[in-house]
């Protein structure tokens, strides 16, 4: 393979595995949040929709 | 308001199944072919600039758009979006999330059926033996009704109609179903993606033979990473970058809605989106670059790629270059790869079915089962056109209204809408509440002003495509029924004549000057020779030619006397079924709105 595309080929594949591994890292990593409060969580959604 | 009746199992599910949503045929086979149709190398500049300048942007705007809906109980897109602004107009534009998904999902999974299929020929060795050619005519018996490939009569049909009941039974299932399919068909479309990667990767000119000496991998890979940098200038390869982003990930279709509105009121939207974005990536830019192009050069040459770069490599040319790798390797190589299209196509064709089934719970109460099966049954209907007039035009047609058009209109408008009518503050709010990651405050300009440009952009530059397609500018033979037919173009620009080359009472042949595209090594560029071609058309009892050897024929002259059916009639058919089919949903959602008026649900 010529040099150039090498060089294309690896930069781009590196740069969009790169990317996706550090997000899935986070993802693995992040705690989950804690179960939303009824009581306190949906205080702000009042919005629309009302009965 | 029906309650949230169901919920992702996990993250990683809910991220596989977006993924999934996104990832399909054309990661593995309209990627490389844009790429080596639009500057090579160069292409992925204008690729990742629309990624991140349109991509992503839209993952967030539906994730978050979703997740908002969710929140008040809709899970499909009509009532999303009118939970988002005032005015009755915004559930049917919202119709688009579900007419889209019913209408591509009749004609994809004709595809996923095709993948099935190969599966199965592939193992029982029926491509053992066969030539380029036989394995090409192989596809085109196929998916002509009524010829049988291996004895199994109605082929075609007995696996498209298995194929919609998997889906169905899967989707009956409901949410658990299609994370349970997603975690196993992803990561074996990873797996079996790197093996045929690898193997693209290291074939170099092992696959010469006397007939293609020539043929190496790495000319594939040369000329599909070599960086052009003249083609960044032209705004087709642009356009055609942008085009490419959009329809891998899915957007505009009304499934990431669909999926996000089942997540819990606080889940984070950012880092979801660019991880199930990202993924779709990687299988594109990673495998998707590996596979096709660089096996298809290693066997018969760069030229051969150049000239006939396509979809329809998939089926009519990858059978036939796994022959070449020995009987027993054949059988493995031909199940990793429809097996991984397969995957590619049902994650993405389940991801069809929720936003009708979604729409049916919240405003009927259907059940998943009814939800589902109602599905399949509207499918099969608008499906069985396209698998029994496939070649009259039918599924293109689909193809283009469906799976086209109406994924930039909807897309178009659901930016203006989020943007500019929900306004950004409160949707880069929405964006951000419960984010895992920060995103970068570019993306609210980003999405305010750029998105809906290059999309409106986008819709504009396909509009002269879509006044020619609705004018049958393709054809010369624009009457339904006729009393003779006339010649059609024999090049792109319909400029070029022909001469009758032989006549026989069921068929005519004609030769003319074509273009092919041959790469010249020394040079180390693409240049172009002209070539004498041949165009052939087959005619049945009750039709008979009337030019003569060497005669010259130009485009629109007669050719033959007879009574014909033309395409345009079929084609006329399927769009007159997506027009029903969006009236038909346009009828449900008004019932929709009757049933919640007299609940007193209606805002507006």
């Amino acid at each position: 393979m010529k040099t150039e595309a090498i060089i294309t080929m690896v930069a781009a594949q590196g740069i969009v595995t790169c990317f996706m591994a550090y997000f899935f890292y986070r993802v693995l990593t992040t705690k989950p949040k804690p179960e939303p409060d009824s009581y306190t969580d949906n205080d702000e959604e009042t919005e629309r929709q009302k009965p | 308001m029906s309650a949230k009746a169901e919920s992702w199992g996990s993250r990683v599910g809910l991220i596989l199944a977006m993924a999934g949503n996104a990832v399909g045929l054309g990661n593995f086979l309209r990627f490389p072919v844009q790429a080596v149709q639009n500057g090579g190398g160069t292409f992925i500049i204008p690729y990742l600039v629309c990624f991140v300048v349109m991509g992503i942007p839209l993952l967030f705007i539906e994730w978050s758009t979703g997740r908002y809906g969710g929140r008040y109980g809709n899970h499909s897109t009509p009532y999303i979006l009118d939970t988002m602004a005032k005015g009755r107009i915004w559930k049917y534009i919202g119709v688009f999330g579900i007419f889209t998904n019913i209408a591509v999902a009749s004609y994809y999974c004709y595809i996923e059926s095709w993948t099935m299929s190969y599966v199965y020929h592939s193992v029982a060795g029926t491509f053992s033996g066969m030539d380029q050619s036989q394995v090409a005519g192989f596809f085109s018996d196929y998916t002509t009704i009524g010829v049988s490939t291996t004895g199994i009569p109605y082929e075609a049909v007995i696996f498209y109609i298995a194929c919609l009941l998997l889906n169905t039974y899967i989707l009956s299932k409901g949410l658990g179903g299609i994370e349970k399919v997603a975690k196993i068909g992803m990561p074996l479309l990873i797996l079996f993606g790197a093996i045929l990667a690898f193997k693209g990767l290291t074939l170099g000119t092992d696959g010469a033979s006397n007939l293609f000496p020539d043929a190496n991998a790495w000319d594939g890979l040369n000329f599909l990473w070599t960086p052009q940098f003249d083609s960044l200038t032209n705004p087709s390869v642009w356009l055609a970058a942008a085009g490419q982003i959009f329809f891998t990930l899915s957007v505009g279709m009304g499934t990431i809605h669909c999926y996000a509105a089942y997540m819990k009121s606080k889940d984070d939207v950012a880092l979801n989106a660019v991880s199930a974005g990202f993924m779709n990536e990687f299988v594109e830019v990673v495998l998707g670059s590996l596979i096709v192009i660089p096996i298809a050069a290693g066997y018969l040459g760069l030229d051969w790629v150049l000239q006939n770069a396509g979809f329809g490599m998939a089926f009519q040319t990858m059978p036939y270059l796994f022959q070449q790798w020995g009987e027993v390797l054949a059988i493995f190589a031909g199940l990793f790869w429809f097996g991984l299209l397969f995957f590619a196509g049902i994650t993405s064709s389940l991801a069809m079915g929720t936003p009708w089934m979604g729409f049916m719970r919240d405003e009927f109460n259907w059940s998943g089962k009814k939800g589902a099966w109602s599905f399949g049954l509207i499918a099969l209907l608008m499906g069985l056109p396209t698998v029994f007039f496939f070649n009259q035009g039918v599924f293109d047609e689909y193809d283009y209204w469906a799976g086209t058009v109406s994924l930039v209109v909807f897309a178009f408008l659901e930016t203006v809408l989020f943007a500019w009518i929900f306004g950004i503050n409160k949707g880069w709010a929405e964006i951000n509440m419960g984010a895992d990651i920060k995103v970068p405050i570019f993306f609210k300009y980003v999405i305010l002003i750029v998105t809906p440009l290059l999309l409106g952009w986008v819709l504009f530059a396909s509009v002269p495509d879509m006044v020619a397609k609705l004018s049958n500018d393709d054809t010369k033979n624009k009457e339904w029924f006729a009393d003779a037919y006339y010649a059609e173009n024999f090049d792109a620009a319909g400029t070029k004549a022909g001469v009758v080359d032989s006549v026989a009472t069921d068929f005519v042949k004609m030769s003319f000057q074509n273009e092919k595209k041959v790469f010249n090594k020394k040079l180390d560029k693409v240049e172009v020779q002209t070539f004498t071609d041949y165009k052939s058309y087959g005619f049945k009892q009750g039709q008979s030619p009337v030019v003569a050897v060497g005669q010259t024929v130009k485009p629109g002259d007669k050719i033959a006397e007879g009574e014909f059916t033309n395409n345009v009639f079929y084609k006329t058919l399927g769009r007159l079924l997506l027009v029903s089919l969006f009236a038909f949903i346009c009828i449900v959602v008004y019932r929709a709105f009757i049933k919640r008026r007299k609940e007193g649900r209606v805002h507006s």
